[in-house]
């Protein structure tokens, strides 16, 4: 039976009573306690950082040439925290609340109070490491609107606030570096987990630049490894993104939780051909002032600023207008990918909505002119104010919208759709973020807790840096406390030569297979069947199809995959192709797990289950839990943790 | 927009690591979309070499989207590639016509050295930032967010310095393999802030130490940095490093 440990008492004392009468370990121990770190984004270098100042020895490893560039780096539009600065009615309370209902009830209360509980500190803390968030005239911190909420809670720097707070957890880690307390294993990949006496005590690292496999040995090991939506071959992620750290602790022992819970965002720049190597994601911010749209007519080919007001369906105002383009995530995409299933789409591919900027140029252009009392002013003087207004904002993304498709979107609207951006499901851990394996924790997205069926925006940044500066520090005490006695094991222990073995084994294997076809070929390919069948809409007869063709793409692949170069030296290709093996193995599991659902909840839509408006269609009675799948040698076994909610009553979802 | 097909002749630095010598090989890459982005295209290459038999070119790459400073090379002589205020993986080949040649190398600097192929080493950053590029502040010492108002102008400012990313084209750029636009950037992104205030002379004097130490040549003030910032981060920065230097210098640090 699983057991989340969530502590008793009153759904907000649970945080502030289990910090009070946790296990400590005293300094002069930390100094002797060894902790491996493998991921350096929000989550994982906010913890190595932290807990080098608390005085552990710790090791990063990440797979880039410096732990900057980790892809938290690419987060847009900005981090929530219940700070309640603008007046209008946040609190804890709301945080939690809302962050329950974008998640459709399917997280737990617990551990989603404490991350609503902590995210004021997060912004103190980042303010105090110098992060320039966007300040007011008055010189206080600016904040904006994010989808699935109807408060201000959400700070920003441009839209860049993923780079300003990664560079702000970068410098706190690479200030331990320089003191000593963290050693910084830069182009290095995790590709086993060493396990001795069922506690994780290290990791096997390769070198990606001499191709040498390292042992290294700790008392704890935490996964800090982001998520798994490259599983698609295309999304927002990084291409460097992978699932493998978290795969190898999987297939030996922690179990992996609702992995078929992914994300498609809304608005990001349609694929245009191919060729196409990754998606861009265009911020959720631009839902702010953006609207959404398609022609009201099927088919109409007319350039967007030909198609007259009346004549345009503004489809998420039409069908929500409590909430209108600030819909969550899950319930955007599914409506663009209605109206573009039903033949309203736009752009050459018919696959793309116009996200446009007409109405709010004009708005900030009029507000600019009664501020500066310009009094009787030409249209065209009005347009540029606003345009500048809307530079100011969201110059950047506009930028980058305009390098790759070519056209300017202050004068004609954008097209955007959905792509997959972000991974729910994970590895599963406890209220302590540690997993079925003793000694080995997951942090931000690597782990399945926070946002149940569906993340709201604005939240991941909130939680990695939650998990590494606020949660761990205090979680992984209490394990290690009991640890102190365990003095630094050699590496010549059977266990690493063992898991070294293993990886040396697969690397070989891998290259000499010399088939014919290219990795890249096989990535696309696997993404293409968990998009068609696994994507935004699922259903059983898809599922099925897919677990057959994974089943045997994998056959294929190791049997027919190329792979040049050599072993020990820098192998590029080689590196891609172990992260695709994972891939396939986990896309199967994604897609049992979707076929297990017999309902729909949040991003995961099933076409059986929904509401005579086309909404998704819970069954509370049958599936109110987390599905955490075992891995055994050729299936997995599911173990179900039931998600008790005492204090929110779970409802249908309605933003209308 | 019209979109259009090209052939391109490719002259490309292979390198097989940091002891081989390196040499140029000539590649002749046809059908490009204009769509495509330039690492889209070598990707079609690297999947034909593989097809063929031979080492696909590696060159360090991660998000994509011009944000986390992995993506290098030199195009045409220009590092990331002519496009003003943009990296590498943001160019596309709508820049290019049918029938260029593209001549693509490595980022060259002393305190850069060659990985393999069109990859470098950029460590040398990461140690300048140790060397000072912080504040130091403990997780769980901070006071409320709001505490402290800051002049927005000043928070902009340092805002446009933070935007760095870390790439190194500046140090490409610079005849002399001068760092002083990155290291300015970080002093100026500390030093406007009321956070970096209790640092700020020890940092700027230790920073500028490490970066001597890596390596990295003298500023001349050519200004070729700031030319080829894809994120257009501003020589001024350099002068107030400057300032910056020799304040913490007058008054004895």
């Amino acid at each position: 039976m699983l057991d989340a440990k969530i502590p008793a008492g009153k759904l907000d004392e649970k945080w502030t009573k289990y910090k009070g009468t946790v296990k400590l370990v005293n300094p002069a121990n930390k100094r002797k306690l060894e902790i491996i770190v493998v991921g350096t984004g929000l989550a994982g270098s906010s913890a190595a950082a932290s807990l080098g100042e608390m005085g552990y020895k710790v090791k990063a490893f990440c797979f880039q040439d410096s732990p900057r560039r980790a892809h938290s780096i690419a987060a847009q539009g900005g981090i929530n925290a219940a700070k309640n600065y603008q007046n209008d009615g946040d609190s804890v309370y709301r945080l939690f609340y809302d962050t329950i209902k974008g998640g459709d009830y399917r997280a737990r209360e617990g551990n989603v109070h404490r991350l609503a509980e902590v995210s004021t500190s997060i912004i103190d803390q980042c303010v105090a490491q110098g992060v320039p968030f966007a300040r007011e005239y008055g010189g206080l911190l600016s904040n904006r609107s994010f989808g699935g909420t109807q408060v201000q809670r959400t700070f920003y720097a441009a839209g860049q606030t993923g780079q300003q707070l990664l560079i702000g957890a970068y410098q706190a880690l690479e200030r331990q570096v320089a003191l000593g307390t963290v050693e910084m294993h830069a182009r290095h990949e995790m590709v086993e987990l060493v396990i001795i006496d069922g506690k994780a005590r290290g990791i096997i690292a390769r070198n990606l630049v001499t191709g040498e496999l390292e042992r290294h040995f700790a008392h704890a090991v935490l996964l800090c490894t982001g998520g798994y939506g490259n599983v698609f071959y295309l999304s927002t992620n990084a291409m460097g993104s992978n699932v493998t750290a978290a795969w190898k602790a999987h297939k030996k022992g922690a179990y992996f939780a609702n992995p078929c819970f992914t994300q498609i965002h809304p608005t990001c720049i349609p694929v245009s051909g191919d060729h196409q190597s990754k998606l861009t994601l265009m911020s959720e911010s631009l839902r702010n002032d953006g609207r959404i749209w398609v022609p009201a007519k099927q088919g109409d080919n007319r350039p967007a600023n030909e198609i007259p007001e009346e004549e345009r369906d503004y489809y998420l105002e039409r069908r929500y207008p409590a909430f209108g383009n600030l819909v969550p995530r899950d319930v955007a995409s599914r409506a663009a990918k209605e109206r573009c299933d039903a033949g309203f789409g736009v752009g050459s591919s018919k696959q793309a909505v116009y996200l446009d900027y007409a109405a709010a140029i004009q708005r900030y252009g009029k507000a600019e002119v009664s501020k500066k009392n310009l009094g009787n002013v030409s249209a065209e003087v009005i347009t540029n104010l606003g345009k500048d207004v809307v530079k100011e904002k969201y110059g950047n993304l506009f930028a980058m919208y305009e390098k790759i498709t070519g056209e300017n979107p202050y004068e004609v609207p954008m097209r955007i759709y959905p792509a997959v951006h972000y991974t729910m499901g994970g590895l599963w851990v406890d209220y302590e973020l540690k997993t079925t394996i003793d000694g080995l924790y997951a942090l931000g997205e690597a782990n399945f807790s926070e946002h149940g069926a569906n993340r709201l925006g604005a939240s991941a940044l909130m939680q990695g840096l939650a998990d590494g500066y606020f949660v761990i520090p205090y979680t992984l005490g209490n394990y290690l406390a009991d640890d102190i006695r365990t003095t630094s094991i050699p590496t010549d222990h059977p266990a690493f030569v063992e898991a070294e073995q293993k990886a040396f084994d697969r690397i070989n294997k891998l290259m000499s297979i010399q088939g014919k076809q290219t990795v890249e070929s096989f990535h696309k390919r696997l993404g293409k069947i968990i998009w068609d069948k696994c994507g935004m809409a699922r259903s059983a007869e898809g599922l099925k199809q897919a677990i057959e063709e994974v089943r045997a793409l994998k056959a294929e692949f190791w049997s027919d995959v190329r792979i040049p170069g050599e072993i020990n030296a820098m192998n590029q290709e080689l590196d891609k192709a172990g992260r695709v093996a994972d891939f396939i193995e986990l896309g199967e599991l994604m897609c049992i797990d979707a076929l297990e659902r017999n309902e729909s909840c949040g991003g995961h839509f099933r076409e059986e289950y929904q509401t005579p408006e086309g909404e998704a269609l819970r069954d509370d009675e049958g599936h109110m839990y987390v599905s955490a799948w075992e891995h055994q040698e050729s299936h997995w076994n599911l173990h179900k943790e039931p998600l008790n909610y005492e204090v929110v009553k779970p409802s249908q979802r309605s933003y209308k | 927009m019209q979109h259009y097909s090209m052939n391109l002749k490719l002259k490309v630095w292979r390198q097989k690591n940091s002891n081989d010598n390196g040499h140029f090989e000539n590649y002749d890459v046809n059908n490009i979309s204009s769509e495509m982005s330039f690492l889209e295209m070598i990707d079609v290459l690297n999947e034909r070499l593989i097809s063929e038999g031979s080492d696909s070119i590696a060159f360090d790459h991660d998000c994509r989207e011009g944000i986390c400073g992995m993506c290098s090379m030199v195009i045409n002589g220009q590092p990331h590639g002519p496009w003003k205020g943009t990296t590498t993986c943001q160019l596309h080949m709508r820049a290019f016509k049918d029938g260029d040649q593209i001549t693509i190398e490595p980022f060259r600097a002393n305190a850069f050295p060659v990985v393999k192929d069109l990859m470098v080493n950029r460590s040398a950053f990461d140690r300048i930032i140790q060397s000072g590029g912080y504040v130091s502040v403990n997780t769980g010492n901070a006071v409320d967010g709001n505490s402290l108002p800051i002049e927005k102008q000043h928070a902009d400012d340092a805002f446009y310095a933070a935007a760095c990313i870390g790439c190194g084209a500046c140090v490409a750029a610079c005849k002399n393999a001068s760092a002083m636009l990155f290291v300015s950037a970080k002093v100026s992104h500390l030093a406007l802030l009321p956070q970096g205030e209790p640092e700020r002379k020890q940092r700027v004097v230790s920073m500028v130490a490490q970066m001597d130490k890596e390596g990295f040549g003298s500023c001349t003030n050519t200004y070729a940095c700031e030319a080829e910032c894809p994120k257009e981060i501003s020589v001024l920065n350099i002068a107030r490093l400057n300032r910056e230097y020799l304040n913490a210098n007058l008054s004895g640090n």
